[in-house]
């Protein structure tokens, strides 16, 4: 068994023939940038360490669906022409990121995880990826996810589960489930997932690794192939906070071609990270407690909450009464946006095209052969839930709830600065296991869907491993624009060695 | 029972999702489990709440949002249309409507 040291605690990588090293190198953001600087390694060496670390473990864990060598290598020759130019490197300068199939990347193959879009090649690239290449960042490929963000474990990827790196009989969590493998096994420095019910927080839980979500309207979806317009969210994992902080300040920011991303300032995230948290106010909000917690998930959570007592912070009991109701209303909200959102796939303009004897027949035989089950589910669901007769019942009743759940976080943020629960009621569970009940696998989502219908920054920060072996995930929420101080505590909190508890 | 078979039929028409048999009778009691645990919404009064149907705060200002109606050049037709599945050079090509 080789090990890689990812945060504070050894991984075992599957034993094989390694490129160069016996031990792979963890990379970080600085660490890349500094090597570069001195010229210990090219970007394009650097680019090709990845590549035969991907071709190596990738089959094993199917985190990525395709490779983009030809423009990773054009911008990485970019960044080595900057170094002997002896140019100032830009934030992100030779950096390997993966991005998550549902972002469009200009001319390089796009899945969303489903046949419908197995060989759509998007005209144009997402602002967000954009703004990492007009960084310096070198985009490895597309990682693998649940079909159309929908899922929490990456079992309904058209394109085969991914393992979990932590432990290949395990789920690495969903629907980014690829970008979060990908970063944890050390086949990309930082990456790109979607977070809507959950989907970066959770698969960074699972996977042992930082993953954040900012505000709604914190980053740009223009790019971002829609599942649910009032909840989806682009943001980063990587291998430390301080990463995670750098890889949101250059994506996060006002967008014209966005017009629900929001005009509030980008501060420095990552010198916001480093500032002390010692007088900061966390609540501990009572309902993530309760009864639906697994017994040793809970140890781990209750061993970080100390952490935080230990850090100077005031640890503040805080009630959040509809936090009971936030699944179900986020499973009437999600369906109903992506029934909507997902009228689109047609094969008229893109993607495949069944055939049929009428453009109705076209229609029917294209999306019953290009959608998977969970996302015909959830189709037809949305679907009722808008439907005459039903929509006030269902929609309008769900968006009230929705107020309601938004005012608990609201209220809660008048008495303290971040909120503090466990990302997942359970750790990694094996592949297979939640499959045969749709409902069982959407409960997995009750600790994260509340933070996405309430619009706040949210992120998972590794708390140790049950039976050493499964990550435990500590998830901090913010108040709306309140990345600082939920980066503030992830920082402090894995630089106390929260990670190894 | 909160859905029936038709109910599923009429959406599922609705959506332009054809399903066999068997999908119908999965995705009938599936659904039929989730409505009754969303039921629980019910439970709450919310008589005098407002649906949240925008998520960024009132300061995030309605006019920083919108634009001017300007017309922008889009330099990617040709690319649109060599990944269309079926095109005449400018419009994409599609089997008739025929009349239900």
């Amino acid at each position: 068994m080789e090990f890689v040291v990812i945060g504070l605690t050894p991984v075992a990588v599957e034993a094989g023939p390694l490129h160069r090293q016996e031990i792979m190198t963890q990379w970080t953001i600085d660490g890349v940038r500094e090597a570069l600087a001195a010229r210990k390694i090219s970007a394009r060496e650097l680019a090709g360490e990845f590549y035969a670390r991907i071709a190596e473990r990738n089959p094993a864990l199917n985190a990525y669906l395709t490779l983009s060598q030809e423009r990773a290598f054009a911008k990485a020759d970019e960044i080595d022409a900057a170094v002997a130019d002896e140019e100032m490197l830009p934030a992100l300068a030779g950096v390997p990121i993966a991005i998550k199939d549902v972002i469009s990347t200009r001319g390089v193959r796009t899945t969303c995880g489903s046949k419908i879009l197995e060989n759509y090649v998007p005209p144009f690239d997402a602002t967000a990826v954009a703004r990492l290449e007009a960084a310096g960042a070198v985009i490895l490929g597309k990682t693998n996810c649940d079909e159309f963000a929908m899922g929490s474990s990456n079992e309904n990827s058209a394109y085969g589960p991914v393992k979990n790196p932590a432990s290949c009989d395990r789920v690495p969590g969903g629907s980014s489930g690829g970008s979060a493998a990908a970063v944890a096994a050390g086949l990309a420095v930082a990456s790109l997932g979607t977070d809507t019910g959950g989907s970066i927080r959770q698969p960074g839980s699972f996977c042992g690794i930082p993953a954040m979500m900012g505000s709604y309207g914190r980053v740009s979806r223009y790019g971002l192939i829609a599942f649910a317009s009032s909840l989806d969210r682009i943001g980063p994992f990587a291998t430390s906070v301080k990463d995670v902080a750098i890889v949101l300040e250059v994506i996060a920011g006002r967008d014209p071609l966005d017009a629900t991303s929001a005009t509030a300032a980008v501060p420095h995230y990552a010198e916001q990270a480093a500032k002390s948290v010692r007088g900061l106010r966390v609540g501990i909000p009572r309902e993530y407690f309760g009864a639906g917690m697994d017994a040793e998930v809970r140890k781990k959570i209750e061993a970080g909450i100390e952490i935080f007592r230990g850090l100077g912070c005031e640890l503040v009991d805080v009630r959040m009464p509809h936090t009971d109701y936030a699944i179900a209303t986020y499973y009437i909200i999600a369906t109903a946006e992506a029934s909507s959102n997902l009228a689109r796939y047609d094969g008229v303009r893109y993607g495949l095209r069944a055939k049929g004897d009428s453009l109705l027949a076209m229609y029917k035989n294209t999306r019953g052969a290009g959608f998977g089950a969970e996302v015909k589910r959830r189709i037809v669901l949305g679907t009722y839930v808008l439907s005459a007769g039903y929509y006030d019942a269902y929609y309008i009743k769900g968006q009230k709830v929705r107020a309601l759940i938004a005012k608990d976080f609201r209220d809660a943020f008048l008495k303290v600065d971040a909120l503090l629960t466990p990302t997942s009621p359970v750790p990694p569970f094996k592949l297979g296991e939640r499959t045969a009940d749709p409902l069982q696998m959407y409960l997995a989502d009750i600790y994260t869907v509340t933070g996405s219908l309430a619009g706040v920054p949210g992120i998972s920060v590794p708390c140790g491993k049950v039976d050493g072996r499964l990550p435990v995930g500590l998830q901090i929420f913010g108040p709306a624009f309140g990345e600082g101080p939920v980066l503030q505590l992830a920082h402090a909190f894995e630089q106390a060695g929260g990670a190894s508890l | 029972m909160k859905i029936s078979r038709e109910d599923v039929v009429r959406v599922a028409e609705l959506a332009y999702l054809e399903l066999s048999e068997a999908e119908l009778e999965m995705y009938r009691a599936q659904i039929d489990e989730i409505l009754e645990y969303i039921g629980k919404l019910n439970k709450l009064d919310t008589s005098n709440v407002e649906p949240m149907a925008q998520v960024l705060a009132d300061d995030q200002s309605a006019d920083a949002t919108l634009r001017e109606d300007v017309e922008v050049a889009c330099e990617v037709g040709p690319e649109v249309l060599r990944g269309a599945p079926d095109t005449d050079g400018i419009y994409f090509r599609v089997p008739k409507v025929i009349e239900r």
